[in-house]
């Protein structure tokens, strides 16, 4: 079949260059490829093209660092059924059932045609959140328990109903759809591009860096305009501190899980000075304001990056205290191993990504299979993985990451010392206006703390974004939660939870 | 082991802040800021491209005033027009009423009147206050916020401030996100199981104004119309030292011009 064939680092790809093939053709080859380990779907969507919808399907290839392309189409009003790719490969799941609740297309023998979100431009507006149709299983010895969508402590909403035998789990099931603001929308429907960039910093706030950097690389690909390498350097030392600061506050929550106060509150003391040290650089504790197309508000000063250096080398070397005395004591490893196991198969059949995706052998990181900016140029990064698949793998995972970021974060802070700290910053500011590319599609993928974030901005003939969709690596992975707490008691839940630590508001957009 | 313990504890010292109410924050930090009307044709005209590229429209320039309550700080217009705003590294910018977040040209502080507080919140509450947190289309960072003022740092926990998790054992509601239209029933059913008298706090931007959402129609403000809010807390997030502030203001523990 034909793709167009491009990477993480080439610019946009004018519309008409994407070829366009028939549904068959399309399903017999995406088959074929995810039925191969390398390949997995970064994102499926369809957009609504004069009277036909036209279907964009981005295919990663981890083993040459490719992205491809491929397009199909159908009449809007035709409803032909498409045979279900989830059918062969759960992991087009919540794809396919994204396209099915807004346009009323129908896959045929798709095995799980649940509602994703429930949108409030939805085909069907009978469905609603008061109906979601919960898997049942019939059974005298079974029981259900049904949490939310408001959860005991201050996060998000999301219903999770159990099927329990006992205090076994069975099976559970996440019903999502309670944080849908009309994210991608709110993109297509304004033309000021600061507003853009701050809507892409609220598609999840704890990965506001890598969402906005996500929305950048898009913007710049469609500009064409080379980035200087000292912004590539300045966003990569920003999204590593934002991966430290998440990876740090994970593993106090783990910690508060299990009843181990000491690496709870140290934990909430490290994240503090990590965000503390963002806000220092550019004014927010989440880095909110800090990555703008082109260039940035907040370039780094010899004194920040000094700031910068000092606060990470102490954090690292408190952290990895914290982590040596997790990795000592027996009963926390006894609450954590062997806990909440997603194979290594199951988490590469149902597409999870990122740091859960490693934790279960599966060597899945942008930074190395397609990478960008620093990434490509400097850093080539090695992925953390682990074999076991457990909360443990988890947070080592996590506990890995954050020396590995530092590390990074050290050398690029002082490649910048030794470069720029006696001048002034060459970093410019950033540009709202810069035009871009006309009816072309153009990727940002980035590797944030949770995983692959992928960001795809579809302009009109007057090069201005037309549509807009930005996927948060929690699209992918709570299945893998819910996977990972089958045959565990449900008193485990929390610790399961909190160890993939997923995103409601990047889910439901 | 106790050993590796033993190291994680003399790294870390005493980690509470000791006097919450003499905060001060990083200069970097975009806090409440202080406007001054434009004084020539220049500065209009850049005080005009501000509020043209503000993402919420939280400017107006006649009569000029920037308002808190739709602010995301995210300092375009102080690039854009440094002579007319300039943000502050305040973060005292809660207000018991709405109106109280519009900062006008010559304001030097966010006006807390205590006059504009219902007089059975400090009776009440005065000595201890639960509040369960409602998260409606929140983005997962005022959220965070709010944790964070509970934690080994803040420790808002030491003035009897605290949050739960049933509404039946609360005293009140904060609320943060826009409240998508999906989430408005359980709001609104949270806020009702909480008993009287009970107080109602809008955390962050977003749920001041709708923030970025204003206008999407996946959000349904009617709850705000039909409850009245008893402290208004901007920011994008809100920063713990908001939280705290406004609270520790509401209850009459501090005061504010
Ligand atoms: S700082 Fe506030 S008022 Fe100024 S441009 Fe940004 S959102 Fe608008």
């Amino acid at each position: 079949m034909n793709y167009y064939v491009t990477d993480n680092t080439a610019p946009s790809i004018p519309l008409a260059d994407i070829p366009e093939v028939s549904y068959a053709a399309f399903y017999d080859d995406v088959a074929a490829r995810l039925a191969e380990p390398r390949y997995h779907v970064a994102h499926y969507f369809a957009l609504p093209d004069g009277g036909r919808l036209r279907f964009f399907l981005l295919l990663l290839d981890d083993a040459e660092g490719r992205v491809l392309v491929a397009s199909h189409a159908m009449e809007y009003y035709d409803d032909m059924p498409l045979p279900s790719l989830t059918a062969r490969h759960a992991q087009m799941h919540p794809f396919e059932r994204d396209i099915a609740e807004r346009y009323g297309v129908r896959f045929d023998a798709m095995p799980w045609e649940k509602p994703l979100r429930f949108p409030h431009d939805r085909f069907d507006r009978r469905s609603s959140m008061d109906n979601y149709p919960f898997y049942s299983i019939e059974g005298g010895s079974l029981h259900e328990v049904n949490v939310g969508p408001i959860h005991a402590g201050i996060i998000e909403p999301g219903a999770f109903r159990f099927i329990c035998n006992g205090e076994q789990v069975l099976h559970l099931e996440i019903a999502l759809g309670y944080q849908h603001r009309g994210v991608e929308e709110a993109f297509a429907a304004t033309h000021n591009r600061l507003r853009q960039a701050c809507l892409a910093e609220a598609v999840a706030g704890d990965s506001a860096v890598a969402h906005a950097e996500a929305f950048a690389e898009a913007i710049e690909k469609l500009s064409g305009r080379p980035r200087p390498a000292e912004l590539d350097r300045e966003r990569a030392v920003a999204l590593e501190l934002e991966r430290m600061a998440m990876q740090i506050a994970d593993t106090g929550a783990l910690s508060m899980d299990v009843g181990y106060q000491l690496g709870q509150v140290a934990s909430e003391a490290l994240r503090t000075m990590t965000i503390n040290t963002t806000q220092a650089w550019c004014g927010n504790r989440f880095g909110k304001g800090l990555v703008r197309p082109h260039g940035t508000d907040h370039p780094l000063t010899a004194e920040k990056a000094a700031m910068i250096r000092r606060n990470v080398a102490e954090i690292a070397r408190r952290y990895d205290e914290v982590r040596r005395d997790i990795e000592s004591s027996p009963t926390l490893l006894a609450r954590f191993e062997q806990c909440g196991i997603v194979a290594e198969n199951e988490m590469q059949r149902i597409g999870g990504v990122g740091q859960a995706a490693r934790a279960s052998g599966l060597a899945r990181d942008i930074r190395t299979s397609h990478p960008w900016g620093v990434y490509a140029r400097e850093l080539h990064h090695e992925p953390v993985v682990m074999r076991q698949g457990d909360v443990m793998a988890r947070l080592a995972v996590r506990s890995r990451e954050v020396a590995r970021s530092a590390a990074y974060i050290d050398r690029l802070v002082a490649e910048f010392e030794q470069k720029y700290a006696a001048g002034e910053s060459p970093c410019a500011a950033p540009d709202y206006e810069a035009p871009l590319a006309p009816s072309s599609l153009s990727v940002g993928l980035v590797e944030g703390w949770r995983g692959e974030i992928c960001h795809v901005a579809v302009t009109d003939a007057e090069g201005r974004i037309a549509a807009y969709r930005a996927k948060d690596p929690s699209l992918h992975n709570w299945l893998a939660l819910a996977l990972a707490v089958r045959g565990e008691g449900i008193s485990d839940f929390p610790i399961c939870n909190k160890s993939f630590n997923l995103s409601y508001c990047g889910h439901d957009l | 082991m106790i050993f590796p313990k033993i190291k994680v504890l003399l790294s870390h010292g005493r980690q509470a802040i000791p006097d919450l109410d003499a905060v001060e924050l990083t200069e970097e930090f975009r806090g409440r800021p202080e406007l001054t009307e434009p004084a020539d044709s220049a500065e209009r005209e850049a005080l005009a491209a501000a509020a043209a590229i503000c993402p919420t429209g939280a400017i107006a320039t006649a009569p000029f005033a920037l308002d808190l309550g739709r602010c995301l700080f995210c300092g375009e217009c102080a690039r854009r027009a440094p002579r007319s705003i300039r943000f502050t590294n305040d973060y005292r910018m809660g207000a018991p009423t709405r109106e109280g977040l519009v900062v006008r040209p010559g304001d030097r502080c966010v006006k807390f009147d205590p006059a504009d507080v219902r007089p059975e919140i400090r009776r009440y509450f005065g000595q201890a206050l639960q509040l369960r947190e409602v998260s409606a289309g929140g983005d997962a960072s005022v959220e965070m916020e709010l944790g964070a003022t509970g934690n080994v740092n803040f420790d808002l926990g030491r003035f009897g401030i605290g949050f739960t998790a049933s509404p039946r054992h609360a005293d009140g509601v904060v609320v943060s996100g826009p409240v998508s239209a999906n989430m408005a029933e359980a709001l609104e059913i949270c806020y009702e199981a909480v008993a009287e008298p009970k107080i109602l706090v809008a955390c962050g931007t977003d749920a001041c104004s709708g923030g970025l959402f204003a206008e999407s129609r996946a959000v349904d403000r009617s709850f705000f119309e039909r409850h009245r809010v008893d402290l208004w807390l901007p920011g994008n997030p809100s920063h713990p030292m908001v939280f705290i502030d406004g609270i520790r203001t509401l209850l009459g523990k501090k005061t504010r011009g």
